[in-house]
């Protein structure tokens, strides 16, 4: 359904002209570049037992097909993985949203400049903007946190989105705006392969979330918008979103079942050289419109967001970064004392700030074939913690291999990273790129 | 005077523009100045296609444009890779300032994501291979003390001497200058122990638009025994480059120079 949507807006705009499909036919052919993908196996293992989850995380064989067209009027692109995924629930069934199944659509759009200070991008495309590294305040672009915490390679991290990108780009500054007619949520952790706190007590395979969508068109849809401009050699950025909380953000108490209530952000961000290094600072404010008052314990309150990081090289061939955020939740009297009334436990209740802070080393040998890489998060308030190292070797043009880990640590199992702590694990994966 | 050329070559090796025919022999900061200008500010622009053989194998294609400042020293190089699929479709933009840090930002497609990179040490690897950041844009002529050490029949051979010698691993390095050109034939590194360790070489000339070009270039880790050839082909000089291409927006959605 989705894919027959996309395609059509391919080809109706590849058929723009009437009458023309031909010379159109002739033209695609000629702007298709070589056809690019990989093929990868990857395998994860828990290294402790969960009572919740299956032993294995990861179980599978993956074949990227990823082919750019580049013409004089318009760059388009195809990027679809085949997937056979040992562990999924229902391999048969294709799920475009939510990447269940065996074909996972990456990207499909067109691009093309029709002024010369303005770019259109349309169709499933990949979304980034702000300056967090692993942590996100103004990107408000789906995720998949599913795959990340399970191991598969960084680029699944980023979910694709169905939009429309007009950017402008004035004298003055740059403009994007991206707009989603349907609702993108996160691939989020929904207890299928990752098991979580589920408000009373840890969840599973016994319990996935099965959410209500906003999924009406148009009227369910999303605005992300940036403006961007240098400021000497710092770059700074205000954003503004109206859409969903991207992941579950609250309980229909009716039926029980998760939902994604409305949320609007706005932010700022600069980032620029500081004493050596790259220093950044981003802010935003989460308004969760359906809760502003903070007494519905079925929502997710406001929050204030504040990231500062910092990157440096500390010698040759070796990179560090540091990062601390905070998020503060808005009117917290008044969701513990929402959560009292609904009879909810007040041991599981979030803090008011959440501190976090993160920090990441990159160490590149043997000509950067082989790179060393870990990355830490340590919130000193949550007292939990996450760890992701990761090692790849690159043997050739054509061959790599990976392996790595997502260790989970926390003293309580409600905490935002300590509800994982059964589900730590380690991968690897081996990769023939064509 | 014959009037000085330059090269885009001279990008991953200090190549230079010739100056030649005067009755008198320039002095070193002279020669070292024409053959940096030369090399490195050759025509207002240019783009090159360039293929990195490295000695394990491996390889790194990709496009490199270079616009020079309307004023004063500055450049701006944008580097697109086509090859192999660990680099493919990644984009690379340096904002140079001689004397100071380049701003650098590097796109990584997958995740649609430009990240800006930290100023490094410029003597590291370029992308793997064993050419150094700063053998493709450039090192600061105030950074050495430069010597006139030898003028054969057609070379002016120059002895480099870092100022800061703990900020690098050579003790000094020298350079053989065509007299012809200004284009570098020859850099030769040295190391405290007056170990000679690595060399970088222009193997073949040509002429592009009446511009002297390096078309392949070898640089050489001789302490690890390992080289790499650098091979430029589709060379063109003075082809109009907006600066508009050297910024964020055409780091996301590459222009049709390197797409071509």
């Amino acid at each position: 359904m989705r894919i027959a949507a996309l395609l059509a807006c391919l080809v109706v705009l590849l058929a723009a002209p009437p009458g023309r499909a031909a010379a159109w036919t002739e033209t695609l052919r000629d702007a298709a570049g070589p056809l690019h993908g990989f093929v990868e196996v990857r395998e994860g293992l828990r290294t402790q037992s969960d009572p919740l989850e299956d032993g294995a995380t990861l179980n599978e064989l993956r074949l990227q097909v990823d082919r750019l067209w580049y013409h004089d009027l318009y760059t388009a692109q195809f990027k679809a993985d085949l997937v056979y995924d040992d562990l999924a629930a229902d391999r048969g069934e294709v799920d475009l949203e939510t990447g269940d199944g065996w074909f996972d659509l990456r990207q499909a759009y067109i691009q093309a400049s029709p002024l010369s200070w303005m770019d259109v991008k349309l169709g499933r495309q990949v979304l980034t903007w702000g300056t967090g590294d692993l942590l996100f305040i103004n990107d408000l672009f789906p995720k998949d946190w599913q795959s990340f915490f399970l191991g598969r390679d960084d680029e699944y991290l980023k979910a694709p989105s169905d939009a429309l990108l007009v950017s402008l780009f004035p004298e003055w500054a740059s403009i994007d705006m991206a707009y989603t007619p349907r609702f993108d949520a996160d691939r989020f952790i929904s207890g299928e392969r990752i098991s979580y706190w589920g408000g009373q007590a840890l969840a599973g395979q016994d319990a996935i979330v099965d959410p209500l969508r906003p999924d009406d068109w148009f009227s369910d849809g999303e605005l992300a918008v940036r403006l961007y401009r240098p400021l000497g050699a710092h770059e700074a950025a205000v954003y503004a979103y109206r859409g969903f909380w991207k992941s579950p953000g609250g309980t229909d108490p009716a039926s029980g079942r998760a939902v994604f209530p409305e949320l609007g952000v706005f932010g700022a961000s600069i980032r620029g050289p500081f004493a050596g290094g790259i220093a950044s600072l981003e802010a935003g404010y989460y308004d969760s419109a359906d809760d502003r008052d903070g007494d519905d314990p079925f929502c997710n309150n406001s929050e204030a967001r504040l990231l500062a990081g910092y990157e440096r090289e500390a010698m040759r061939n070796v990179t560090i970064g540091f990062q601390y955020s905070l998020e503060r939740i808005m009117e917290h009297e008044a969701y513990l004392r929402a959560l009292a009334d609904a009879g909810l436990p007040a041991d599981g209740a979030r803090d008011a700030d959440r501190h976090t802070v993160t920090a990441r080393m990159t160490w590149l040998l043997l000509n950067q074939a082989l790179v060393l890489n870990c990355f830490a998060r340590y919130s000193p308030s949550d007292n939990d913690a996450y760890i992701k190292p990761a090692v790849t070797y690159t043997i050739s043009d054509r061959w790599q291999v990976s392996a790595g880990g997502n260790v989970f640590l926390g003293e309580a199992p409600y905490t935002f990273l300590g509800q994982f702590e059964n589900n730590s694990n380690v991968h690897a994966s081996l990769r023939c790129s064509y | 005077m014959i009037r000085k050329r330059i090269i885009m070559a001279g990008l991953v090796l200090a190549a230079g523009i010739g100056t030649a025919g005067r009755a008198e022999e320039p002095d070193a900061d002279t020669i070292v100045r024409k053959a940096n200008a030369a090399s490195y500010y050759a025509g207002k622009d240019g783009r090159a296609k360039v293929t990195m053989e490295l000695s394990d194998g491996r390889t790194r294609e990709f496009t490199i444009l270079r616009r020079n400042a309307d004023a004063g020293q500055d450049q701006m190089f944008y580097v697109y890779f086509t090859a192999p699929s660990d680099v493919r479709r990644m984009a690379y933009l340096v904002h140079k300032h001689p004397g100071g840090d380049d701003d650098r930002w590097l796109f990584l497609p997958a995740l649609n994501l430009v990240k800006r990179i930290a100023p490094g040490d410029k003597r590291t690897s370029f992308v793997g291979s064993d050419f150094l950041y700063e053998d493709v844009s450039g090192r600061g002529l105030e950074e050495d003390a430069h010597a006139l050490i030898e003028t054969t029949e057609t070379q002016y051979v120059i002895r480099n001497t870092p100022l800061d010698p703990d900020a690098v691993a050579f003790a000094s390095y020298t350079v053989w200058i065509d007299k012809e050109t200004f284009l570098p034939r020859k850099a030769e590194y040295v190391d405290r122990n007056g170990t000679l360790y690595r060399r970088v070489t222009a193997d073949r000339i040509e002429s592009v638009q009446g511009y002297p070009t390096v078309m392949v270039s070898t640089a050489e880790d001789l302490a690890a025994g390992t080289k790499t050839v650098n091979t430029f082909s589709e060379v063109a000089y003075d082809i109009g480059l907006s600066d508009r291409i050297f910024t964020e927006r055409f780091l996301r959605r590459p222009p049709r120079e390197v797409t071509r």
